[in-house]
């Protein structure tokens, strides 16, 4: 039995659309419609999907910064929804997509990375600054930088200060949210290769968000793919790239443009079929409410939304 | 299109710099890049931010108001360098078309989609104005958006980010341009509406036989897309080759270093190369030497060149500087850190205390 860390269960997150004179609630957006996701300690679990498919939404109702229509979220055991408040932001943190706009520009470095634990922690102010510049130097980047203000930092070196704000308190779970998308490649890498490193130094459990797809497969053992809300196929990386099962997951993976210059021709040969097959066929992986159907386990560990009726065969 | 001679290139940029002041003094953005573009080939443009990419195609399009730009752009046999401020605006978006990067801004917010279309088509004199509606809705069909019609009366707050790029793709197109400057058109889209939208790249060049500009610091859409690929650094072209030749055999550091921070097939979950450092400011550029040195200290000072020229090494293959003959990828955090203290030297100094 796997012990899971993070425990998703059939999470729903409706925004209702008022409307009419009395401003009644009409109708809902079903942004999250049904998601259940369980990522093991240790692990990185990458969630995928175009814009507006929910996976942001559901990141953020981990975090505790939506409400959650219904469904349960256990985080250690700990059922964070229920009602009474339960307070986990020492173990759950958030590095955000943009490292321009999440960083306050008029907070020096020391400040940002300082808050949490003045939150947290009740330490002097000899241990507090002993503990930044130990958070500083952990991310790469030199202790001078302390009273220095976000602008005078690169992307990179930026992002690397929303990293050391969210491991200053031992996080054990973190939501990364689009955290490379904003980046040159070349930042990137740089980016990608640290987070790895503090998630194996930490032990940290990782919900990476996503829609880079040659990203998530560098970074994650397991991948879900969302679409309109809800989770059309799941399984560990390898078996969705190799397997992919699902017909919006192929179309997906066919859409990665490659480096490789030989296998261009091969490429676009087979992204036009998957097209074809995604126009003629995708209505029948939808029900009514043009959503996907529920997940149906295939194989031990891979599991995709197919139609009812036909039971894993296409 | 072996009749083409030298002389019939579609576009032909030589010695284009352009400079921006700063404090008074000109530094040049764009530093003595000269490329041409045929007709029915893709030039794509590659480098990080701040390498001058947008700035040379800023420069073609002579939309910069205050940088000195010096050299020669010739369209169709015209240098449009010297042409009037009233013949560009024939040119623009008829014969010379660009798609921005950022279409929060590039869209007018207070017209209807629908009339933005409009509105080029009537100032090039495409169409019958009777039909000039009709076939705006078209062109939104024709970028992928589904309820064309009702997108065509939406204002641009109402659409999203993807949708908001592909109404501009279809302004850029409604001319059927000779020429497209595309500035990271798919930068802000997913995956699947990036390969429609490269999709119809393609087929604009396929159908009508425009050239493209396609700048872009995504490589994998590059290997897809062009014909050709310049790599800029710091202003500069520092390698030009066919898209086989520099995928295959990538001699440049720069290009090296690239190619190797991409998350590949080969190496998953493994470490990614680093390019260590930033791209120097304008202003604080050693111009003398080989630009890529500084972020490749552990290679010999001596295997620079002492003002380094673009060189044919191959055929039709352009390398700058003779260091990549000696290079090899070294990304150690030891190495990052040595950089990033030098670059940051200037923090030691306490800031605002």
């Amino acid at each position: 039995m796997t012990e899971y860390l993070l425990e998703i269960n059939d999470l729903k997150v409706y925004y209702p659309i008022k409307g009419g004179f009395f401003n009644t609630t009409k109708d809902y957006v079903r942004a999250v419609d049904g998601v259940t996701i369980n990522i093991p300690k240790g692990k990185t679990y990458g969630l995928v999907g175009e814009s507006g498919s929910g996976k942001t939404t559901t990141g953020k109702a981990v975090m505790g910064l939506n409400k959650v229509t219904d469904g349960d979220i256990y985080f250690d055991g700990k059922h964070l929804n229920s009602g009474k408040k339960v307070d986990v932001s020492r173990e759950v943190q958030m590095i955000f997509q943009d490292p321009y706009s999440s960083l306050n520009p008029r907070k020096r470095v020391f400040d940002i990375v300082a808050e949490p634990l003045r939150n947290y922690e009740k330490l002097s102010k000899d241990e507090l600054i002993k503990e930044v510049i130990r958070l500083i130097t952990r991310v790469g980047l030199p202790p001078g930088s302390l009273y220095k203000y976000p602008h005078e930092f690169s992307g990179g070196q930026r992002q690397r200060i929303g990293v050391a704000r969210a491991i200053a308190l031992n996080p054990k779970l973190i939501i990364a949210d689009e955290p490379v998308s904003a980046l040159d490649v070349s930042v990137q890498a740089q980016v990608l290769n640290f987070l790895q490193e503090i998630q194996e130094d930490m032990d940290l459990t990782m919900l990476f968000i996503a829609h880079d797809l040659g990203v998530v497969r560098h970074m994650c053992e397991w991948i879900g793919i969302m679409y309109h809300g809800r989770l059309v196929e799941e399984g560990p990386a390898e078996v969705i790239f190799k397997d992919p099962q699902h017909i919006y997951t192929k179309k997906l993976i066919a859409a990665i443009p490659d480096v490789n210059v030989d296998n261009i021709e091969a490429n676009l040969r087979k992204r036009r079929e998957v097209q074809e097959e995604f126009d003629n066929h995708f209505h029948e992986y939808l029900d009514e409410d043009g959503k996907p159907f529920p997940l149906v386990k295939i194989s031990e560990n891979h599991s995709v939304a197919l139609p009812p009726t036909e039971g894993g065969k296409q | 299109m072996n009749k083409m001679n030298e002389q019939e290139h579609l576009l032909s940029v030589n010695h284009l710099t352009t400079s921006f002041k700063i404090n008074g003094e000109y530094y040049p953005a764009v530093d003595d890049v000269s490329f041409n573009i045929n007709k029915n080939e893709v030039l794509a443009l590659v480098g990080e931010s701040g390498s001058g990419k947008s700035a040379t195609a800023f420069s073609l399009m002579k939309l910069h108001r205050h940088a000195r730009v010096e050299g020669e752009v010739f369209f169709e046999g015209k240098d449009i360098l010297k042409s009037s401020e009233k013949d560009m605006n024939k040119i623009r978006g008829g014969d010379f078309s660009m798609v921005f990067q950022d279409p929060m801004t590039a869209l007018n917010p207070l017209m209807r989609i629908k009339d933005q279309i409009i509105e080029t088509l009537t100032i090039h004199n495409t169409k019958e104005k009777n039909e000039r509606e009709a076939y705006a809705i078209e062109l939104l069909k024709r970028v992928g958006i589904a309820r064309a019609e009702q997108v065509g009366e939406a204002y641009p707050h109402e659409l999203s980010g993807g949708m908001r790029q592909r109404v501009v793709i279809a302004i850029a197109i409604a001319n059927k341009p000779k020429l497209l400057i595309a500035d990271e058109p798919t930068t802000a889209l997913d995956v699947t509406i990036q390969a429609q939208i490269l999709d119809l790249i393609r087929e604009l060049k396929d159908d009508l036989g425009s050239g493209v500009l396609l700048i872009t610091h995504d490589l994998g859409v590059v290997a897809e897309m062009a014909d050709k690929v310049a790599v800029m650094y710091a202003g500069q072209i520092v390698e030009m080759a066919p898209v086989q030749e520099l995928f295959k055999n990538p001699l440049h550091p720069y290009t090296r270093s690239l190619l190797n921070s991409l998350p590949s097939e080969d190496m998953l979950g493994g470490q990614l190369h680093v390019i260590q450092g930033v791209v120097p400011a304008l202003d604080k550029m050693d111009r003398t030497g080989c630009r890529f040195a500084p972020r490749i200290p552990w290679i010999d000072e001596n295997a620079h060149e002492h003002n380094p020229q673009l060189r044919e090494v191959e055929d039709g293959h352009y390398v700058r500087c003779t260091c990549y003959k000696n290079f090899y990828l070294n990304s150690s955090t030891e190495t990052t850190q040595e950089v990033e203290a030098e670059q940051f030297g200037a923090l030691h100094q306490g800031g605002n205390e």
